[in-house]
């Protein structure tokens, strides 16, 4: 038993080391394309200047173009990536459903609705960012859902069936919005925008992302055992001494407000919150105490990869990050379909 | 006394499933609960568990009534081996019965001797340590039913519940399962539906139908033909081979 520990303990050790050096290779590579291509060393001595431990000669236009947009831009795409992986993850155990995903709970009809109500019918007066509406409108379809599913208390099913009534009536009012008031233009931003995107995202919103991740990686680890606990059920996780009420509200909320913080500042960028989960258990086994922080590596990782070809398919033009995910995610979630059929 | 229940009473919609069920249980004997289909075992099992509260009565260990006690505390002396818990996630055999250890843990603590020793007993309690890196998918009805109970074993209850636990299992494992269950001097509560087994191997047993009690006593004293006919409608002949030994007999 010991070396059959170990052995998982060395897989999940060479997975993070693995996962974090491709992370930082992929960030570099990210930053270095664009119109502006900068070579990877150049990078690298951008950013070791930008922390006072190295005084290299960059033109003060590359060091900005690297700092404050690409960088930044980078570094989003890697913690929207891990914290869509780590929810997946969450959602998938906690639903015991191999097909749930960060927006199983109406989060992503919920901030379209919000952000059409900023974009086109101007709720606010200008006062409201797209972000905070989409942010309001996530948070209000999770209410939605957790009022029509007792507060999780009507076992899996039921939430499963609030998530998607919630989003069905979410994207109802979304569509109306757009076909009654919406002029074309304004229909196409929001398409856009709903696709996915991580053009303007700087500093701040990395600063706000990696607050609320780190804040949510915590509350989740420390639940890990008890998401284990719930591989045969409610009944089950009860019976080991998991308070399966507060736990299950406990951990949508922190899921939901990640997935809301993440769908306001960049779209819903679907499929990464599925599959990654699927791949890294499959690699290291179904306990979340390794589950949860390997998603997020890989997530990363996945994310940043996705953005670099989003950028690099078509010159002069990026294609929206969403489809990136979903032509890659599409593949893996057939395979999955495939795998789980019932055995013959 | 180990485990007590007055006047539990528990329902579905309008529909009383546990009807005024109160039961005793001495410190490490066993009992039988019998009963047809539908008899309310199953859901009596929940409510002496903790898992479901009842409408009305309540469930007490050493006087201390379960409504007051932490989920986690409850769990570190009761464990419950449900009839139908089943998974789709890949789990190994050895990470199963390691889940017995969840309420003797904190959240982030490491894993010590303590759990490594409950683990490797459970596993040879229920004979399945040749199995621990077997996954899940691939046991048979009568080995996942082994893990389950390895699972709870693992938790080191005072008091352990089983819910048919001898479902899916070879005449053999049935036996094995029954005298372990006998050996282990826990106290237990087992529904069941093998009348023989239940007079072999419980100290004393308890009939439910339609949620009421019928009967409560020694098996030799709820076993009559009487009941077997009003109860489970079967009729039937005993043989009493020596005063300890009880066999049913079925009729045709």
């Amino acid at each position: 038993m010991r070396i059959a520990l170990s052995r998982a303990t060395a897989r999940f050790a060479l997975l993070l080391l693995a996962s974090l050096a491709v992370l930082v290779l992929a960030v570099a590579t990210a930053v270095g394309i664009g119109e502006m291509r900068i070579p990877l060393r150049t990078v690298a001595l951008a950013v070791t200047n930008q922390f006072g431990w190295t005084s290299a000669d960059i033109s003060r236009i590359q060091a900005s173009v690297i700092w404050d947009l690409r960088l930044s831009r980078a570094l989003v795409a890697a913690l929207c990536g891990a914290g869509l992986a780590m929810c997946g993850a969450i959602l998938q155990s906690l639903l015991r459903n191999a097909l749930a995903e960060p927006y199983v709970l109406g989060i992503s009809a919920g901030a379209s609705t919000g952000a059409v109500a900023v974009i086109i019918l101007g709720v606010g007066a200008g006062a409201v960012s797209l972000s905070m509406g989409a942010f309001a409108g996530a948070l209000a379809a999770f209410v939605f859902v957790a009022v029509l599913s007792g507060g999780g208390r009507g076992g899996a099913d039921r939430t499963i069936l609030s998530g998607v009534a919630a989003a069905q009536l979410f994207n109802a009012l979304t569509a109306y919005v757009v076909t009654t008031s919406g002029n074309a233009q304004q229909a196409r931003d929001v398409m856009f925008w709903l696709l996915g995107s991580f053009g303007g995202v700087r500093w701040p919103e990395f600063q706000l992302l990696a607050v609320v991740l780190v804040f949510g990686l915590a509350v989740c680890v420390w639940h890990a055992r008890a998401l284990d606990a719930f591989t045969f059920g409610d009944d089950a996780a009860a019976s080991l001494g998991i308070a399966v009420e507060r736990v299950r509200v406990i951990l949508f909320a922190v899921t939901a407000v990640i997935t809301a913080t993440i769908v306001s500042m960049v779209g819903s960028i679907g499929f990464v919150g599925l599959v990654v989960p699927h791949a890294v258990r499959f690699l290291i086994g179904p306990g979340h105490m390794r589950l949860l922080p390997a998603c997020m590596m890989v997530g990363a990782v996945f994310m940043v990869l996705a953005d670099i070809v989003s950028r690099s398919v078509m010159a002069q033009q990026t294609l929206p990050i969403g489809i990136v995910t979903a032509l890659v995610g599409v593949p893996c979630f057939s395979l999955i379909l495939y795998r789980a059929r019932p055995a013959a | 006394m180990s485990i007590r229940a007055e006047n539990l009473v528990w329902r579905v919609g309008r529909k009383t499933i546990v009807d005024n069920v109160s039961l005793r249980v001495e410190q490490g004997s066993v009992l039988g609960l019998l009963g047809p289909n539908g008899s309310g075992k199953s859901s009596l099992l929940r409510l002496l568990s903790g898992l479901r509260r009842p409408a009305s009565g309540r469930v007490t260990l050493d006087d201390a009534d379960i409504a007051h006690m932490g989920r986690r505390h409850l769990a570190r002396r009761v464990a419950l081996v449900q009839q139908h818990a089943a998974t789709d996630v890949n789990v190994t055999v050895e990470e199963v019965v390691r889940l017995g250890r969840t309420p003797h843990r904190g959240p982030l603590a490491a894993w010590t001797p303590a759990d490594t020793l409950a683990v490797e007993t459970a596993l040879q309690q229920v004979d399945m340590v040749e199995f621990r890196g077997e996954r899940w998918q691939s046991l048979s009805g009568g080995e996942r039913q082994r893990v389950h109970i390895a699972r709870a074993l693992a938790q080191q209850p005072h008091e352990l519940f089983l819910d048919e636990p001898t479902n899916h299992l070879d005449i053999q494992h049935q036996l094995e399962l029954m005298r372990l269950i006998a050996r282990l001097g826990l106290t237990s509560i087992v529904a069941l539906h093998d009348l023989n087994h239940a007079a072999m191997f419980c100290d004393r047993l308890l009939v439910l139908d339609r949620g009421r009690v019928v009967a409560d006593g020694t098996p030799a004293e709820v076993l009559t033909p009487e009941l077997l006919s009003g109860v489970f409608r079967v009729e039937c002949d005993f043989h009493r081979p020596d005063e300890q030994t009880l066999h049913i007999l079925f009729r045709k």
